[in-house]
């Protein structure tokens, strides 16, 4: 494989060093591991808070939803790397003390969280309300309603815009080197800096990322088949 | 049956309003156990928010709806307990989209009654077969038609083991074809001598099944009587006008 740079009128050509990049792999692969990990975690909590939230948000619960409503937005309009900066140089002059990865995965969630509130109220918002009304005529309570009515129909009604949080979740991960974590980017970053090895590191990068998003996506939309089959058919 | 032995139900000076505007205005209804009461009017008149304020989907501002030594027009009623007893179909069906017909039929017996799977199952299925529809039960309502899920719909409410049943313009969103299906199956609940409350407009239909007619217009009821008297003679002039409207000769 030949990368080519045209530099100026004469083209200069280089060549990949493959004994560098087979040498960066266990790098790579210790970053993708942490990349994995954080956000594993920071998307399973979004995800459990996008649930909790658009319940309560959808039950107008007194208070409480007006605090949600303002959490949405702070976290909705501020970037991910301020509120790593926040969590990370910020709380320490208050007396918090929280480890890289426990920033990152708060921050994440943070950022996530309101996404995927965001995502399960649209769902539960398009479900009828003469749904519901059905749903009551057969004695349900409301926990019940929730369970067996409302949420599954809600569950598949958002699948496609929860999957697209999971993934842009999953790429915003590539921020956390900001806080000194060595993820994909910060490997790819240090490579550069150290070995002036440019192409090999991208490269290597850029396929760090389509091997754990890639079969990510193939996992979401299969999902999204089978939870949609019943309602929408195929 | 024109004088029922024991009153089921029985309604009260009933008033309901949204906001300025009156919907219901000083109803009284008594309804007795095994009647069929067939609720006829022009486009809002109320008789589809009366028979919801019978099933605690609207809350009413005035009256009472004595049931079961209850007050169903109090805020504090356990409506719960009481749609276990008083079923209700939905002019669009209404199952739920996510389940198969069996599944839509069960909920309530399992998660609402706590009943055991085997003995709710085999209800479900008799119920099936008498409405024609055992095969389809493992089938997703998008696979039904209109007339087959407001079928199921009718069975998914009578497996509760309902005292009464409110059917709320079950057969408006149908085809006319499938329109006879469901009658049918309403008019064999009848001839079981289950206590029912039907707002229709198909005419026929409320004559063939109805013990009593109850003609409402704007909010009140202006006249009961039986399907005989009602539509040869009604007694009053809306009744007549409202009449004159299905009789295409009269153009």
């Amino acid at each position: 494989m030949m990368v080519y740079i045209f530099g100026g009128r004469v083209g200069v050509h280089m060549q990949l060093n493959w004994e560098f990049m087979i040498e960066s792999l266990p790098l790579y692969g210790a970053a993708m591991w942490l990349t994995f990990k954080l956000a594993f975690w920071g998307i399973l909590f979004s995800l459990l808070i996008g649930l909790v939230f658009s319940v309560i948000l959808y039950y107008k619960v007194k208070v409480v939803s007006s605090v949600i409503l303002a959490y949405v937005e702070l976290s909705r309009n501020t970037p991910l790397l301020v509120q790593l900066f926040f969590l990370y140089y910020g709380l320490p002059k208050v007396g918090v003390h929280l480890s890289e990865t426990a920033c990152a995965i708060i921050g994440l969630t943070f950022l996530g969280g309101s996404y995927m509130t965001e995502a399960f109220r649209s769902g539960i918002e398009a479900v009828g309300r003469t749904q519901i009304e059905s749903g009551l005529s057969i004695g349900l309570s409301k926990v019940q309603l929730a369970r067996y009515v409302i949420l599954p129909q809600a569950f598949a009604i958002s699948i496609p815009s929860l999957g697209a949080n999971v993934i842009f979740l999953l790429k915003e991960t590539s921020i956390v080197g900001a806080i000194a974590l060595m993820d994909l980017m910060n490997v790819a970053k240090d490579l550069i800096g150290m070995y002036y090895k440019t192409a090999e590191s991208l490269l290597l990068l850029v396929l760090a990322y389509l091997v754990m998003v890639l079969p990510l996506s193939l996992v979401l939309s299969w999902v999204e088949r089978k939870v949609r089959y019943a309602e929408f058919g195929d | 049956m024109t004088h029922p032995e024991e009153i089921l139900l029985e309604i009260e000076g009933l008033e309901k309003s949204f906001g300025d505007r009156k919907v219901l205005e000083g109803i009284n209804l008594q309804v007795g156990k095994g009647e069929v009461i067939v609720i006829l009017g022009p486009s809002g008149c109320g008789k589809s928010t009366f028979l919801r304020c019978l099933n605690g989907l609207e809350p009413v501002q005035a009256g009472r709806i004595h049931y079961r030594s209850q007050d169903l027009a109090k805020p504090d009623v356990d409506f719960r307990e009481v749609r276990q007893h008083i079923g209700m179909v939905f002019q669009n069906y209404e199952l739920f989209p996510h389940m198969t017909v069996i599944e839509n039929i069960l909920l309530g017996p399992l998660k609402v009654q706590k009943r055991s799977r085997d003995e709710a199952q085999r209800q479900a299925e008799q119920l099936l077969e008498r409405v024609g529809l055992l095969d389809r039960k493992d089938a997703y309502p998008r696979q039904l038609s209109g007339g087959q899920k407001q079928r199921i719909a009718i069975v998914r409410a009578l497996c509760m083991n309902p005292e009464i049943m409110l059917f709320d313009e079950v057969t408006a969103s149908l085809d006319p074809e499938m329109v006879r299906e469901v009658l049918e199956v309403i008019l064999g609940l009848a001839k079981q001598g289950m206590t029912m409350l039907i707002v229709t407009h198909e005419m026929g239909f409320a004559r063939s099944v109805g013990d009593r007619i109850v003609f409402m217009d704007q909010g009140k009821i202006c006249e009961i009587s039986s399907p005989e008297q009602f539509f040869t003679s009604p007694s009053t002039e809306r009744a007549q006008h409202f009449l004159d409207i299905f009789q295409y000769d009269k153009l």
